[in-house]
């Protein structure tokens, strides 16, 4: 309790630290990968290319990757750009995919209705498939800003400030309450991001919070049917 | 191009292949770490999920549970559980959280295979009178399993990660050639052992891509081909009104 008390203006800083740290991949994955996302739904060919290879790049563990990086692109060994970089990369590996089946998901009639009605394919996509698409990259995104303040952590293996120096140096000087300390705020922030995005979610889409609802109403309706159905059969 | 060169050199090197700390000692315990969590996983996630999947009693608290568990650190639940339950049980330790991480995707996998199933093949199947085990045995099982080898997969992928940290706590898998490279800033140890991590972790994940497709029973199999020439055909109906204003449009 004394530790935690006496070292709060460590963990808030290096709480903003992973906030920031945390935030660049997240903002910087959801924008490369509306492009992305895009040539993959709209291309069969590069649809292919494109998921396998961020399904490759998202199969390399991330100490590894931390540590492949500056081999690559000269980056020295030590600078957070690395770990910044090796987030955006899982991000975009999340995401393009997410944005995919999400462009995938929008009904055909209602983008044939927009054409009809006279929308440029430019406009039609921000102005109609974008933001119908939008629950399904919200809940893609939502899982990358978890898992990035989650991976983020691992950076303090490499030198860089984030939460999990509190892992690292609680753990060489066997401080449990720094290690716990750091567990649950790494915890609590990745929470708190996935509500704000929530929340953003819904100002931004009016819409999904009427249909969402209806919508699991009538997965639970089906399930009851069926529980029902089932017990009525011996 | 000559850090990659320096560090094939270190892979290359034969006296990093024999004795103690040696690269085939690494590998082994990688391998080690990940079976038997994977294994002790799998135990409990299995047979939990079906009974989730079957019932669906808990399902709202496993999905919760789901979702909670990727905000949780690896990194720190690591070194937590090892300090929590001292030295000489380091291994335990490490073991529970590797366990305790892989736990909740397939858990995931297990029920969504068997909710993902149509409720009409279930009501068929008990209609023709088979009873619960018989449904669970012979149409839930395999009609969930391209779900749950997509599930273990994704754990596999979680566990390998994990255990490149256990290098951190143990003088023990690829890892801590990485853990050591740091300390004693050998860069060229660091990155070799980086590379045999990800050839390790593309292998698996293609093992368990391959199991995921063929471990899936041919009846499945053909249902899944006829589904995809039914929603191609109907996209291609419901483009296929207008094939040359979307093919115009798309390329203004």
């Amino acid at each position: 309790m004394t530790w935690l008390l006496d070292n709060l203006e460590l963990i808030g800083r290096l709480t903003g630290e992973h906030l920031r740290l945390s935030a660049i991949p997240i903002v910087l994955g959801f924008v490369l990968s509306i492009p992305l996302g895009w040539v993959a739904y709209r291309y069969r060919l590069t649809r292919g290319l494109i998921l396998t290879l961020v399904g490759l790049l998202y199969t390399i563990p991330s100490l590894a990757l931390f540590v492949l990086l500056p081999a690559i692109i000269g980056t020295p060994f030590l600078s957070e750009a690395n770990v910044v970089i090796a987030l955006t990369i899982y991000a975009v590996a999340i995401m393009s995919r997410s944005v995919a089946d999400a462009l995938g998901s929008v009904d055909p009639d209602v983008k044939q209705a927009a054409t009809a009605i006279g929308y440029s394919s430019f406009r039609r996509f921000w102005a109609v498939d974008f933001p119908l698409a939008g629950p399904v990259v919200l809940a893609g995104l939502r899982v990358v800003a978890v898992s990035t303040v989650s991976l983020l952590t691992i950076g303090a293996a490499i030198g860089i400030d984030t939460l999990g120096y509190l892992f690292t140096n609680g753990y060489q000087r066997g401080i449990i309450v720094s290690v716990l300390t750091g567990v649950v705020v790494t915890v609590v922030i990745a929470l708190v991001l996935d509500r704000v995005l929530v929340v953003i979610g819904r100002a931004l889409m009016p819409w999904t919070r009427a249909s969402r609802s209806s919508e699991r109403s009538g997965v639970t309706r089906a399930f009851m049917t069926a529980r029902r159905v089932r017990e009525a059969v011996p | 191009m000559n850090l990659f060169a320096d560090a094939f050199a270190w892979i290359l090197n034969p006296g990093n292949w024999e004795g103690r700390n040696s690269i085939p000692q690494f590998i082994g315990e990688h391998l080690w770490y990940t079976v038997l969590a994977m294994i002790l996983a799998s135990a409990i996630a299995i047979p939990l999920g079906w009974y989730i999947g079957h019932t669906g009693r808990g399902r709202d608290i496993a999905v919760a549970a789901t979702g909670a568990a990727r905000a949780l650190p690896s990194f720190g639940l690591l070194f937590l559980f090892v300090m929590i339950g001292g030295v000489a049980n380091r291994d335990s330790s490490v073991m529970i959280v590797l366990a305790l991480l892989a736990i909740p995707p397939i858990l995931a996998g297990a029920y969504a295979g068997f909710e993902a199933i149509d409720r009409r093949v279930i009501d068929a199947a008990r209609s023709m009178g088979m009873t619960e085990r018989q449904i669970v045995a012979r149409v839930e099982i395999p009609l969930g399993l391209p779900l749950l080898w997509g599930g273990l997969r994704n754990a596999v992928l979680q566990v390998v990660a994990t255990v490149v940290l256990v290098g951190f706590v143990r003088n023990a898998t690829l890892g801590y050639p990485i853990v050591q490279g740091i300390q004693i800033n050998r860069f060229d140890q660091m990155l070799g052992a980086s590379v045999l991590i990800i050839v390790l972790a593309l292998l698996l994940d293609a093992i368990f891509a391959l199991l995921e497709r063929y471990a899936t029973p041919a009846g499945v199999r053909a249902g899944r081909n006829r589904d995809h020439r039914t929603s191609s055909t109907r996209r291609r109906a419901a483009g296929g009104a207008t094939p040359a204003s979307t093919e115009k449009e798309m390329s203004v």
